[in-house]
């Protein structure tokens, strides 16, 4: 492996997390190493609660790991950063807030030099992306679930983080409008590139948007098996149904299966 | 139109209803007074009534101000730490059941004749529990990826709570300052009525009483009705314009 501090923005170093309960330790991540390349995607797969969710914080400097490193583009992280951006699987608007007002919420806390007008123009612009023109005054409330996610990802990329961080955010949605959601994650990254890692259940989407998908195994989680997916300028759903991508879904199945009953012996 | 219209005709529907009854029954007024007995009675003491009504106003609107100060504060505390919840909550709780009216003697013999600070503090007491309850329900169940939003921002804590834990917590906070008005305006009440010579409503309601004089008490019930219902509707405005947002969600 190779620690390539110019090309991956995301470096994770021999990362062990243990959390501190009431019933004692619990490891939840061992030995953990991956890197993401500068503008790569990577999905990450695995069993319920085998720590994917902790891996995020620990990227985002949320939480600080026991033992080991995480670099986002070269520097060491200890503290979380402004050139991070984050969805969840609840999309966490205010309601308070009108829908632009939301997505202008990272803007007031990150620093730049950017006057009202301009982080209206930003939010603006990355509502039109998502295709949410037109509801810039709406209150989240009067949005269905899947133009909440859309909202929730203009969020996390109004201030043009360097690395995304998804956990689970289309985890909620019926599997059309995720679908819908898929290509408005293409459309994102061609139109302004950012490392991501996005968290998912669901394998058809892990192969669908990202470059590379990891299989972690059952808690205390580590890397277990990972897949390069090749992509096409212009992914089309249909792609999903070719016998390769087919292969490629199995194999990550059988993974996901070890991981599982793993997880299950360690209980 | 509506609006107005529709409760003026149900009150004026009440009163002579009220008339009727007593009419029909012929009741004399030291059993009920009649809303045609009370006009008089105001009148003739309606300087008296503006004086205390200012009196009782201002006390309970001072005894409901500190206890939204000590409230929040204390909400807060036990909304962040969870430590300080566990400590303080069972205190509170041990405080709030005591009933207020024992505790308006025992006040009005601490502090003799200082009738100010007395109704001040009662309505302060008996209001401040629904507050420090709500904001700390409001704040400790904050889902955390609210928090971790601008956290992973690099957002401190004070930022987050003017951002995020304020705002949401301010329907709740709103709801439990309708009942703690209430409260107040009864607290205040309580300890006019105890205190000899100490003005408020509840002193000129008292001097009916030891004077037999029931339109003036059935008078002051109206003043007193009145005052509640502004004082109520003073602080649904203010929720409107600071939490209007809440009730648009709820639709
Ligand atoms: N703050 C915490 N304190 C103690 N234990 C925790 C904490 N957060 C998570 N855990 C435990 O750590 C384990 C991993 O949690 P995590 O949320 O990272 O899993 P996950 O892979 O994201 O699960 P899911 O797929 O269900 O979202 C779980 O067993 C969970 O109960
Ligand atoms: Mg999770």
């Amino acid at each position: 492996m190779s620690l390539n501090v110019k090309k991956d923005a995301i470096i994770i170093k021999d990362v062990t997390h243990t959390y501190k309960t009431e019933t004692g330790l619990l490891p939840v991540i061992k030995n953990l190493t991956m890197n993401i390349p500068e503008n790569g995607f990577t999905a990450v797969v695995g069993p319920s609660g085998c720590g994917k969710s902790t891996l995020t914080k620990l990227i985002s400097g949320l939480l600080q790991p026991d033992k080991g490193e995480v670099y986002l583009s070269g520097e060491k992280i200890t503290t979380p950063r402004p050139t991070v951006g984050m969805a969840f699987q609840n999309p966490v608007l205010l309601e308070w807030r009108s829908i632009i007002k939301n997505v202008m919420l990272p803007l007031e806390i990150v620093p730049n030099k950017l006057n009202l007008q301009q982080k209206e123009q930003r939010a603006k612009q990355l509502l039109s992306l998502v295709g949410l023109e037109g509801f810039e005054e709406k209150r989240p409330s009067e949005l269905s679930g899947g133009m909440r996610q859309r909202a929730s990802l203009c969020r996390a990329l109004v201030h043009k983080p360097k690395v995304l961080i998804l956990d689970e955010p289309f985890g909620a949605l019926d599997a059309f409008t995720r679908e819908d959601l898929w290509k408005v994650m293409h459309n994102l990254r061609k139109e302004e590139p950012f490392t991501g890692i996005l968290i998912t259940h669901d394998l058809r989407e892990s192969i669908f948007l990202a470059d590379e998908v990891i299989v972690l195994s059952g808690r205390p989680a580590s890397k277990q098996f990972f897949v390069k997916v090749p992509k096409s300028k212009t992914p089309k759903l249909d792609s999903l149904y070719t016998s390769k991508s087919i292969d490629m879904l199995k194999t990550l199945r059988k993974q996901i299966e070890i991981a599982q009953s793993q997880q299950e012996q360690n209980k | 139109m509506r609006h107005i219209l529709v409760p003026l005709y149900a009150i004026i529907i009440f009163l002579v209803l009220w008339e009727l009854l007593v009419w029909v029954n012929d009741w004399p007024n030291y059993k009920m007074a009649s809303p045609s007995d009370i006009w008089p009675a105001f009148w003739k003491f309606k300087f008296l009534f503006f004086q205390y009504g200012w009196d009782t106003l201002w006390r309970t609107v001072v005894g409901l101000f500190i206890a939204v100060l000590c409230g929040v504060f204390l909400g807060m505390i036990m909304g962040f730490s969870k430590v300080l919840r566990e400590a303080i909550y069972p205190l509170l709780v041990g405080f709030n059941a005591i009933p207020k009216a024992t505790v308006v003697p025992i006040i009005a013999l601490m502090f003799v004749g200082q009738h100010d600070l007395n109704t001040v503090l009662i309505a302060f007491m008996i209001s401040f529990f629904p507050i420090a309850v709500s904001v700390s329900i409001g704040l400790s169940t904050l889902e955390p990826e609210y928090r971790d939003i601008l956290r992973s921002l690099g957002a401190s804590k004070s930022l987050i709570f003017w951002k995020i834990a304020l705002p949401k917590t301010l329907p709740e906070f709103f709801g439990a300052l309708k009942v703690a008005v209430t409260l107040a305006f009864i607290g205040t009440n309580l300890m006019e009525i105890v205190s000899p010579h100490g003005r408020g409503l509840g002193a000129l309601f008292d001097s009916g009483k030891t004077n037999s004089d029931y339109p003036l008490m059935f008078a002051v019930l109206i003043a007193l009705a009145l005052l509640g219902i502004g004082l109520y509707y003073v602080v649904v405005v203010l929720e409107k314009i600071f939490a209007g947002w809440a009730e648009r969600s709820t639709d």
